[in-house]
């Protein structure tokens, strides 16, 4: 399950009030990748690097390194497959495979 | 300290009160009873006495959304608004809480709907009570005046950060005109200072998010963060009001007692209604009975305490409410005051809910309370005399 609920939560005292956030970018700390029924699964064999899944992934959950899609970041995909829609039919470089707990 | 003695409305002189803030956003829809005070306070602006952008928006839930946005945004903020308006707010005046923007806003109370009626009662502000909006009661335009000026402090104070309502009774208030004391603008700005918001949306340097979702890991200590505000806000009131007393000549408290130190018999209540009670104690004072008030002034937070011990001596109390909660039993603030008195004493006591839809709440009205009081005293139970709660003015 979630990597978060390992983490020791802050207590009221010391939290920032009105569940304001005051740290930029802190959806990279928090894992919102728990709700998902179906996990997209990258083959680097059979991908062909034109990046269609890093453009349409309404997320920021394709990998990228030096240019090129190297995985899948687990902790913030949702699971909506947009990715494996996007890549290219004769490629199928992506599949959406169940989520087993 | 210099004031000036004028004969205002309660309306106008929370416009007054506005244009010496000088808030810097301030968006608003305009609702009886409350139109006079926003009509007042735009012909200010427009006069260029006050420096505040007005927002003028398509409903009041759209007005409480802007004014949540530009108190995110960092600007010192006010809104005003009546019954229907704020029922229609009521969504937004949560999130105004909940994100712990320091939004003051004067509310003319006004019956709800239905059947529609435009006068006074105080059921609009009862429907908040449990919002985590501080509640301040006014008398008259006086108070009016003070407690606005002094709940921009309280609001923006680090250690409460919550918003602040300010109480007067439609109409009776609103639309009266009463001799008042106006203080010099420049004492009040300094007074006011200025507002300086830890975070704030507009600024690049430092990129916050407000409004973010808040899932069950975090949303309880966020509810209990408020809880905290409100209970370190009474701290905050009283520092407020003892530093206003310089200018006002008078240290304002959560509760003010009129001839309760001796009383036997006492009434309990908020806003005008204490008015027209303190001129029934003098009549029955004058006829040896010892009749006395409980006023309330700060609701929320509820000073309990301190109305537990305002009431011990008593030997009979009677809890007037503008509003009823309709849970079978009575008025909202015979509840909570009954709740208070549990703690420390089992002195007699009954409710009355009067005034609904601005019905007359009169000397005939008062006295007979004082009389069903000084019965109730004698005997030393309330099943005696009186039911529990009693539909005052009401036709049976």
């Amino acid at each position: 399950m979630a990597k978060t609920e390992k983490v020791k939560l802050p207590n009221w005292k010391e939290m920032v009030i009105g569940g304001i956030n005051p740290d930029a970018g802190s959806a990279m700390k928090y894992n919102s990748g728990t709700w998902r029924t179906f996990r997209p699964v990258w083959s680097q064999e059979k991908c062909i690097q034109c990046n269609a899944c890093w453009i349409h992934c309404p997320d920021s959950s394709i990998m990228i390194k030096d240019g090129k899609v190297c995985g899948i970041d687990y902790e913030h995909c949702k699971g909506c497959g947009i990715c494996a829609a996007m890549c290219p039919p004769k490629v199928g470089a992506v599949k959406m495979v169940k989520e087993e707990k | 300290m210099s004031k000036k003695l004028l004969a205002l409305t309660g309306n106008d002189a929370a416009a007054y009160a506005m244009k010496q803030i000088d808030p810097d956003v301030v968006a608003a829809y305009p609702i009886t009873p409350q139109t006079s005070l926003m009509e007042k306070f735009a012909q200010f602006v427009a006069d260029g006495e006050s420096n505040t952008e007005i927002v003028l928006v398509e409903s009041e839930h759209s007005a409480m959304s802007a004014c949540v946005g530009a108190s995110c945004a960092g600007a010192r903020v006010m809104t005003a608004t009546s019954s229907q308006g704020l029922a229609l707010m009521w969504e937004v005046v949560y999130i105004a809480s909940s994100y712990r923007l320091p939004i003051v806003m004067p509310l003319v109370n006004r019956a709800l709907s239905g059947p529609i009626n435009i006068h006074c009662d105080h059921g609009d502000a009862m429907g908040i009570r449990d919002s985590g909006w501080i509640q301040l009661w006014a008398e008259n335009a006086q108070e009016v005046y003070d407690n606005l000026l002094m709940a921009i402090r309280i609001a923006e104070h680090s250690d409460v950060l919550l918003p602040v309502v300010v109480n007067y009774d439609g109409f009776i208030i609103s639309h009266a005109i009463e001799n008042m004391y106006l203080y010099d603008s420049g004492e009040v700005k300094k007074f006011v200072g200025e507002y300086k918001p830890k975070y704030t949306l507009l600024d690049p340097k430092k990129p916050t998010t407000f409004g973010s979702f808040d899932l069950p890991d975090y949303y309880f200590e966020h509810r209990r963060q408020m809880a905290a505000a409100m209970k370190g806000s009474f701290k905050v009131i009283a520092d407020v009001a003892k530093e206003f007393s310089k200018i006002c000549g008078r240290e304002y408290k959560n509760l003010e007692g009129y001839k309760l130190e001796d009383a036997e018999i006492a009434i309990v209540a908020l806003g005008s209604t204490v008015g027209t009670a303190r001129a029934v104690v003098d009549e029955l004072r004058e006829k040896g009975v010892k009749a006395g008030i409980l006023k309330i002034r700060t609701f929320r937070p509820f000073p309990e305490d301190e109305i537990a011990d305002a009431l011990k001596n008593l030997k009979a109390v009677a809890v007037l409410d503008r509003a009823d909660s309709l849970n079978a039993v009575g008025g909202p603030l015979f509840d909570e005051v009954r709740g208070a008195l549990y703690r420390k004493s089992v002195i007699p006591a009954v409710n009355y809910v009067y005034g609904l839809g601005g019905r007359d709440m009169g000397f005939p009205e008062i006295n007979k309370v004082y009389s069903d009081l000084a019965e109730i005293a004698k005997s030393g139970k309330v099943g005696s005399a009186r039911d529990l709660v009693t539909y005052l003015g009401v036709r049976d």
